[in-house]
């Protein structure tokens, strides 16, 4: 009790010392990033659960690229469970002379069987959830859709050949993340109309499904008696199988910024332990005090453990603060990729989060304030008596035993932990010695210099440990910054340079082989070049080497993804220019033998496919095999059409083709599309730069995000670089009122303080320029297959920066060191 | 039957104390066999040049720290029968602390720092009795300011009522007035002169001011980590 009433009694004087502030902003600041990415990645995992629950509209979706017969949905209406059918494929809209491409989808009563589909009654209006479809003769279209033609409530569509009435603004269809929709905006209409729009012609790009829904366990028989049943050419996607790779991809994306708030974290460690063990000091002539005065060591354990705990609950408090503000900013930078209309997610990353901050305190600042306990009281009478130095096996098994504790729920399997934190000790011990050989170097060069840049420079040595951990806490914050500004930045303009300038910016899609010729002529009629038509043949690989794909082992899940998705096949008598043959060879013009088939090289290697292998397929109900000949590299940037699959030459007649063809088409030419599309209502023109756009803009936005995250980052690398200077700061003082006693200038000592963070800013800009070329090219190489250009300007950058942000918080941090009056150094005793 | 007179009368016994610390250059004695019998109400000067062992008698003296041989006993406990926390507790009951660099807790103002030790010892009406002994020492008006707004006697000042607000049965005071100039610490010695009378308290003081020595009952000379001659002061 009375340990109670003294902690509470001088903790609020003790939180005007510069060392429980920085305890406190760190304790914060980990509370803070894990909070906010807590709560990202919260959204992230509640929208890919909606999604995953609505995605299919349905509990099973039976999918087919021709009609699904009659016989499945009165089979599923004989085990008591409700249907529904769609159709959905691409197609231009017109209102008037404008027009746009659209994701039509065709539906029937009861659609959709989950989730609600909703619209507006006026464009931008308030959103209402609806039931049933539009009426025959109606349509609802997508805001953006109206916006692109200039239509609005009531005006007609053409559609094909015929005319719709928009009744309704769509705002949101359960299953528009299926298909073709997350690129066009959709457009919803009954399927009362669809035999009278001559939309659909053999081989159209049409994807038809069957939607069931019910009982559960009704679902499941139903399910299981079709498995053995179905044509090769249906395939059954239930809600587990559908939801599994976005929930992968969420996934990933949750640990990765997981990691990111625990990199904050870990910083905002260093940052607790140096400032506690400099609690833990200036504690220590209080606590000799008390204990002169009769204290026992219970009473100083109690004292400091309330104090703490305090700490940690302000901390906490000031962290969900910072942090549900920087949700906030987050939620609203992403408002476009992540559905804002979710529920505010709870507390529970809060309290995860207070969890955290808890066990970092009992981790890094505990055992600096369990020694005081030891405080000799002796030292009331002799300065120099201090208590013993706390266990190294207490303090390293302790700061382990947290750090494992908090990165187990990111990583969350054992033997990943393990790798990681070995992993995090190696890299921390190499920056640690590459900081330690950087302030060396910075202590070498100081015979050269005036006197405040020596004195700076000296300092920076003589603290060579707390330099080096200074340089590198503030090294990472400032790698992911330019990581993230100028590397993104040069990546995107290096890929965007590797286009070619007369690569093609449209696809042209869905064209009938009895089009081919008419089209050809269009072009030439309008002075384009006439451009080369690909066949495209639409199938499913059912077997390789005589295993059924679905019982089949792969290397990794893209490669499974790849054998068991539907296909798109295409032949050709010559290699297109935009390929490289890697193995095997390509067959001979005039070929026309038995099928061969030539595979996109990491297409090969994911689905564990080589040279001599058989692939079988399902094409519209007819089974082709084909023996692989070669293996491709495929340039996709040449924007030219291109195939994971091409056969040889007569192995896919006579199956329904249809034709895809690459153009460059200019901005004043766009004109002739209209004329294009009004004329063959089947083709769809795809825009590339729009396309190219969006992606842009979701690379942008992401990166934007994840940049806020790091602010964390860099802020814990700040609150690092404070706790070292307070943990300096009496020295500082002193040494400062001694330097002017001695006669130098204030100007002298403002100098040479800031000499000595100059110096620190150098070699963190350094250290940042260095990981962030070498990270920059290893994504380049890499991912992007870009090769890697050396750009100074990050290195001017990178030291600048580094520069600029250590003097300006060094500053900040050691102003009363540098302000110290020359008759501080005659003023000792309390 | 005579010995119980004795330890009643007694409340400060050295028995043949020694401390031994280890250096470089080996193991170095700072005191040697010191013994003497201090009775309750005495005043108490130890004195002898700089680095002669006083402070470390006194720390031996006060339970800081234990004699390398020999015992101590204070308040009839023999400190070295006791663990560290045991002599806190003897210190909470018994001991008061003046010191040459004051040691008042810095985040504690002036009244708060006088409550402290009545707050270990357990007392209820800490604050009142920490007011009475505050306008004693003739810092009434300064109660709530903190150290860092003291001057140096004023500091002291505070010191000294906290070492007299638990009525201790021995103040020890480690040159008092060492770090005061001359009219101030003359000012400090009188308050404490004048507590101590009216407070009946034991006084060990520590100093190296003849004058100062002189001023008390007894006066206990080192030199060399030895006890070279205990006097009784004629007044
Ligand atoms: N723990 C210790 N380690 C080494 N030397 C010590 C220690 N404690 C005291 N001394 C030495 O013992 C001598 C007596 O010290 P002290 O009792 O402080 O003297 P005084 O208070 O009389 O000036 C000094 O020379 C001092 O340096
Ligand atoms: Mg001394």
């Amino acid at each position: 009790m009375r340990a109670v009433v003294f902690a509470l009694r001088t903790f609020g004087r003790e939180l005007r010392s510069g060392e429980v502030l920085v305890l406190l902003a760190a304790v914060s600041l980990a509370v803070g990033a894990l909070t906010a990415v807590g709560f990202l990645t919260d959204r992230i995992g509640k929208a890919v659960a909606r999604q995953a629950n609505e995605v299919l509209a349905a509990d099973l979706r039976l999918r087919s690229q021709e009609p699904v017969p009659a016989e499945w949905s009165e089979l599923a209406a004989g085990y008591g469970l409700d249907t529904a059918e769609t159709m959905s494929f691409p197609s231009v809209v017109f209102a008037g002379d404008n027009s746009a491409l659209a994701s039509i989808n065709v539906i029937s009563d009861g659609y959709p069987l989950r989730g609600e589909v909703r619209v507006a009654d006026q464009l931008f209006g308030e959103q209402r959830e609806v039931d049933g479809i539009p009426a025959a003769g109606e349509v609802w279209a997508d805001g953006t859709l109206l916006a692109r033609v200039g239509a609005d409530i009531g005006d007609l569509l053409s559609i094909g050949e015929i005319e719709l009435r928009v009744s309704a603004v769509l705002t949101y269809r359960p299953d528009q993340s299926i298909g073709f929709a997350s690129l066009a905006p959709s457009l919803l209409m009954n399927a009362a109309d669809i035999s009278r729009s001559g939309l659909i012609g053999e081989g159209s790009r049409v994807s038809y499904a069957l939607l069931v829904a019910g009982d559960e366990a009704a679902v499941n028989e139903f399910n299981e008696a079709i498995q053995d049943r179905l044509p090769e050419s249906v395939r059954v996607r239930s809600q587990e199988e559908s939801s599994e790779r976005a929930y992968n991809a969420a996934d990933r994306a949750q640990r990765f910024l997981s990691l990111t708030a625990v990199m904050s974290l870990l910083l905002s460690a260093v940052a607790v332990a140096m400032s506690a063990r400099r609690f833990a000091h200036r504690r220590m002539d209080a606590v000799a005090l008390m204990k002169s005065l009769g204290a026992t060591q219970g009473f100083v354990i109690a004292v400091a453990l309330i104090q703490l705990t305090l700490l940690g609950v302000l901390g906490v408090l000031v962290g969900s603060i910072v942090g549900f503000a920087a949700e906030e900013v987050l939620s609203r930078i992403l408002v476009d990729l992540i559905a804002s209309d979710l529920p505010n997610p709870g507390l529970r990353p809060v309290v995860l989060a207070s969890g955290s901050a808890m066990v970092l305190l009992v981790g890094f600042a505990l055992p600096a304030l369990i020694q005081l306990r030891n405080t000799p009281p002796l030292r009331v009478l002799r300065h120099d008596a201090m208590p013993p130095a706390p266990s190294r096996l207490l303090v390293s098994g302790l700061s382990l035993a947290a750090v494992a504790a908090l990165l187990y729920r990111s990583v969350g399997d054992p033997r990943m932990l393990v790798i990681l934190i070995s992993g995090i000790t190696v890299i921390a011990a190499a920056l640690y010695l590459v900081g330690r050989g950087l302030v060396f170097l910075i202590g070498r060069s100081r015979s050269g210099v005036g006197v405040a840049w020596r004195y700076g420079l000296a300092n920076v040595s003589r603290r060579g440990r707390a330099s080096a951990v200074q340089v590198v806490a503030f090294g990472l914050g400032l790698t992911v910054l330019l990581l993230l500004t100028l590397v993104r930045t040069d990546l995107l303009e290096g890929w965007r340079q590797t286009l070619d300038e007369d690569a093609p910016n449209h696809f042209l899609i869905n064209i009938q082989p009895n089009e081919v010729e008419a089209v050809g002529e269009f072009f030439e009629k309008n002075g384009m070049r006439v451009p080369s038509f690909t066949p495209l043949v639409r199938a499913r690989m059912t077997s390789i080497n005589g295993e059924s794909v679905k019982d089949r082992k792969y290397p990794n899940e893209d490669g499974r993804w790849l054998a068991n998705r539907e296909a798109n096949l295409s032949w050709t008598a010559e290699m297109s220019a935009s390929n490289e043959l890697l193995e095997g060879e390509w067959w001979p013009r005039d070929y026309d033998g038995p099928p061969l088939v030539s595979i996109e090289e990491e297409s090969a290697v994911n689905a564990g496919l080589t040279i001599g292998d058989r692939l079988k397929f399902f094409v519209a109900g007819q089974e082709v095999e084909a023996e692989i000949a070669s293996i491709r590299k495929v340039n996709w940037d040449s924007f030219q059409p291109n195939f994971f699959i091409v056969l040889s030459p007569g192995a896919l007649e006579d199956m329904p083709t249809t034709y895809i063809s690459s153009m460059k088409i200019e901005d004043d030419q766009k004109a002739m599309l209209v004329d294009l599309v009004r004329s063959y209502p089947s083709i769809s023109v795809i825009d590339l730069g729009a396309i190219l756009q969006q992606v842009r803009g979701i690379i942008e936005k992401a990166s934007l995000a994840v940049q806020a995250v790091f602010v964390f980052t860099l802020a814990a690398g700040i609150a690092v670089l404070f706790a070292a200077v307070q943990s300096t700061i009496d020295e500082r003082r002193f040494e400062s009122a001694m330097l002017r006693a001695l006669g130098a200038r204030r100007r002298t000592v403002f100098l040479g303080v800031m000499a000595e963070f100059a110096a620190l800013g150098i070699a963190a800009g350094i250290l940042a320029s260095a990981g962030a070329s070498v990270l920059a090219a290893v994504v380049a190489v890499q991912l992007f297959q870009l090769p890697y250009e050396f750009n100074p300007l990050l290195w001017v950058v990178g030291v600048a920066a580094g520069v600029f942000l250590v003097c300006i918080s060094g500053f900040f941090a050691a102003r009363g060191a540098i302000n110290a009056a020359p008759a501080d150094v005659l003023r000792w005793a309390t | 039957m005579e010995n119980e007179l004795v330890s009643k009368d007694v409340v400060l016994e050295a028995i043949e104390v020694s401390k031994q610390v280890s250096s470089p250059e080996g193991s170095l004695t700072i005191l040697s066999e010191v013994s003497f019998r201090i009775a309750a109400g005495e005043s108490v000067a130890v004195v002898g040049p700089s680095g002669a062992g006083k402070s470390t008698l006194l720390a031996l003296l006060a339970g800081l720290d234990l004699p390398s041989s020999g015992y101590v006993v204070l308040n009839g406990a023999n400190l070295s029968e006791l663990d560290e926390d045991g002599r806190a507790g003897v210190r909470a009951d018994s001991v008061g602390f003046v010191f040459q660099s004051f040691h008042l807790v810095p985040s504690l103002n002036a009244l708060e720092n006088v409550m402290l030790p009545l707050e270990l010892a357990g007392k209820n009406d800490a604050r009142a009795a920490a007011r009475r002994i505050i306008e004693q020492v003739g810092l009434k008006d300064r109660w709530s300011h903190y150290p860092s707004q003291l001057s140096g006697g004023e500091k002291q000042r505070v010191a000294i009522a906290r070492a007299f607000a638990t009525e201790p049965a021995v103040l020890f005071a480690d040159e008092p007035t060492g770090n005061l100039d001359s009219r101030t610490g003359a000012n400090i010695m009188e308050l404490m002169f004048e507590l101590n009378r009216s407070s009946r308290t034991t006084l060990i003081l520590v100093t190296h001011d003849q004058s100062l020595a002189m001023r008390c009952d007894r006066m206990l000379s080192l030199d060399g980590g030895r006890l070279v001659s205990d006097s009784e002061v004629a007044a």
